[in-house]
């Protein structure tokens, strides 16, 4: 069985981004950036299935500019066996980034494809539904278990109400949520290691398709910031407050 | 040309986010029909053709849209699109899940999480968790969106529209629904609360997690809240965790307790009105946005606090 994982590199989660002055965006420019957390759930999830004989092949294919190469090379060094990067320079939108994943998964004959549930850029929560549509496969969004026997996967989903569990027959697409696992680190020897595993290069238009944006950003604005308020000394000036000055109970 | 909205309801209740989502649909200026499909959710059309504003509701009440599943839901509206300009829903994990899929299967990109309709094609979305807004246009054919419901005040009732019954469309049948872990909870549900008590990592256990907040949600008639490390540890079920994650929330009061401040914490709960922070460390990130900030032990004040507040009402 292949499986076939998407990797978005995106700013990392614990840097605090800033808009642009002018509005024309965020500040991206001296940021640091990181596989998406997400993406690192998958990837793990992936590299687990490897590891118990469940897969054979591990692919993770990334759609971004040249640095993207980075993003990749740490999911070689967290035991993915190969990589694709799709060189793309610019802004990608999760329709785009499907119709690419949908070729490669073509190509690749892959029989799983796992993706995060949302880039924590964007935060689009998309690309994986896209995915399954353009494939005419089933999806499951929002995973925090994963099981495969024979020709299905039964996925644990994290839902508004609470757990769903499904089957899906395979080939299919998984979106992963925080809770399926918690990634490794990658060892000294692995990242060595994973300068020397294959990284195929290759762009949208070799695969026959257009990633122009459908959707134009038209500004980009700091959101209304909240101001620190008062502290109190004790439970009853809180109740007081709560009471008579906002008036919320 | 007309938007389609498609309802949230768990077949027997209409959900109070699609309200909310009614009046993002209007805004778009068109009229509006209400897709509700499931099975045996009569009663879910009722409420909805009962909103003002709503022009028409289709139901589809088959056994094959009864637990929820995309691939037969995104049949269904795929099968329906040709007729509407627009297609929304609320951004639940159900809309998440199948609005995407008939955007690719209509090869237009969806616009995700709308906290606000400038235009017919011109909307707010916040990106980097809340760190930003987005103003997007859309030049696709048709528009498909997800709509933030805390955003938006639910459309009023008043109203009574013709229900239409809709024949169903094909189903893949690629998904099977194997089991249905619904929480039940006799709490407000989080979404819809007035005022929400949420506990962090602090708590260390579940038993104190429940000891300590649920008197407090009891007395406030609340619904409890959870941090992402709460959850992750096992005190609070994954469906009560607030955040860039998890649920948007925006009630009119909202009590952190033992919870840091952590961005993607704040991304879930920023637009609260009132926000009261309770955290022995005076230097915790939450209190730069507290109205109410409280130092001090959780174990202490939560009791102090219930007490305080007298008995239920
Ligand atoms: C991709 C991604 C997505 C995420 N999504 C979410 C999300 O949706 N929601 C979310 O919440 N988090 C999310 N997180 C996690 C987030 O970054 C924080 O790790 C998390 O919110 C921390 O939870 P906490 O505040 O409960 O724990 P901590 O940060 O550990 O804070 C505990 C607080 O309790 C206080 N405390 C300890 N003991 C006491 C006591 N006895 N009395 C009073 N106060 C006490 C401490 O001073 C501290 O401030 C996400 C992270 C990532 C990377
Ligand atoms: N440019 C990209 N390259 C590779 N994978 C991506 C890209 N964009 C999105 N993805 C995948 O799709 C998931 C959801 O992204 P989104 O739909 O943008 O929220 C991510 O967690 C990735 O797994």
């Amino acid at each position: 069985m292949k499986i076939l994982v998407a990797v978005k590199r995106v700013v990392d989660a614990n840097f605090r981004i800033r808009v642009k002055r002018d509005g024309s965006g965020v500040e991206l420019d001296n940021v640091k950036m990181a596989m998406n957390p997400f993406d690192e759930i998958a990837v793990e999830q992936a590299v687990r299935f490897k590891e118990a004989g469940v897969a054979s092949e591990v692919v993770a294919v990334s759609v971004g500019p040249a640095k993207a190469e980075d993003t990749l090379r740490q999911a070689l060094a967290l035991g993915v066996d190969r990589a694709i990067l799709v060189q793309h320079e610019g802004r990608t939108e999760p329709l785009g980034v499907a119709k690419v994943l949908r070729a490669l998964a073509e190509r690749e004959a892959a029989d799983l494809v796992l993706l995060g549930k949302q880039a924590i850029d964007d935060d689009a929560n998309q690309t994986g539904q896209m995915l399954a549509a353009l494939m005419g496969r089933g999806q499951a969004t929002f995973a925090s278990g994963i099981e495969i026997a024979g020709e299905t996967v039964r996925v644990t989903r994290e839902v508004d109400g609470g757990l769903r569990v499904v089957d899906l027959t395979l080939p299919a697409v998984v979106t992963v949520d925080l809770r399926l696992n918690t990634p490794r680190f990658a060892a000294l020897p692995a990242i060595m290691k994973a300068r020397s595993k294959p990284l195929a290069k290759l762009t949208a238009a070799e695969l026959g398709l257009d990633l122009s944006p459908r959707l134009t950003v038209l500004r980009t604005e700091e959101p209304p910031q909240r101001q620190a308020g008062v502290m109190v000394a004790t439970v009853t000036e809180l109740v007081d407050k709560l009471r008579h000055e906002a008036k919320v109970i | 040309m007309t938007t389609l909205l498609l309802a949230e309801h768990d077949n027997t209740t209409l959900d109070p986010q699609t309200a909310q989502a009614l009046t993002a649909a209007l805004a778009l200026g068109q009229p509006v029909h209400v897709l509700v499909a499931g099975t045996g959710c009569g009663g879910a059309a009722t409420a909805a053709a009962g909103f003002a504003g709503v022009e028409r509701v289709l139901l589809a009440d088959e056994a094959r849209y009864g637990a929820g599943l995309a691939e037969p839901l995104a049949s269904l509206l795929i099968d329906l699109a040709a007729g509407y300009g627009a297609i929304v829903a609320a951004a639940t994990s159900t809309g998440k899940d199948v609005l995407p899929r008939v955007a690719a299967l209509l090869d237009v990109m969806q616009v995700s999480d709308v906290i606000a309709v400038e235009g017919p094609e011109t909307f707010r979305r916040p990106i980097y968790a809340g760190n930003a807004v987005e103003i997007v246009r859309s030049g696709d054919a048709k528009l498909v969106m997800t709509v933030r419901a805390s955003a938006f005040a639910a459309a009023p009732a008043g109203n009574a529209a013709e229900i239409v019954a809709v024949a169903a469309a094909g189903d893949p049948g690629l998904v099977r629904l194997i089991e249905d872990r619904s929480v039940a909870s006799d709490r407000p549900e989080l979404t819809a609360a007035r005022i929400v008590v949420s506990g962090g990592r602090a708590f260390g256990s579940k038993a104190q997690f429940d000891a300590l907040l649920m008197p407090l949600a009891v007395a406030l008639n609340a619904a409890i809240g959870a941090s992402r490390a709460a959850v992750d540890a096992g005190y609070a079920a994954n469906d009560l965790q607030v955040g860039q994650t998890g649920k948007i929330v925006a009630p009119d009061l909202y009590i952190a307790c033992g919870i840091s401040g952590a961005i993607q914490h704040l991304a879930g709960m920023k637009d609260a009105k009132v926000i009261v922070a309770i955290n022995s460390d005076p230097s915790a990130p939450i209190f730069q946005l507290a109205n109410y900030g409280l130092v001090g032990d959780i174990f202490t004040l939560l009791p102090e606090l219930t007490a305080a507040l007298g008995p239920a009402r």
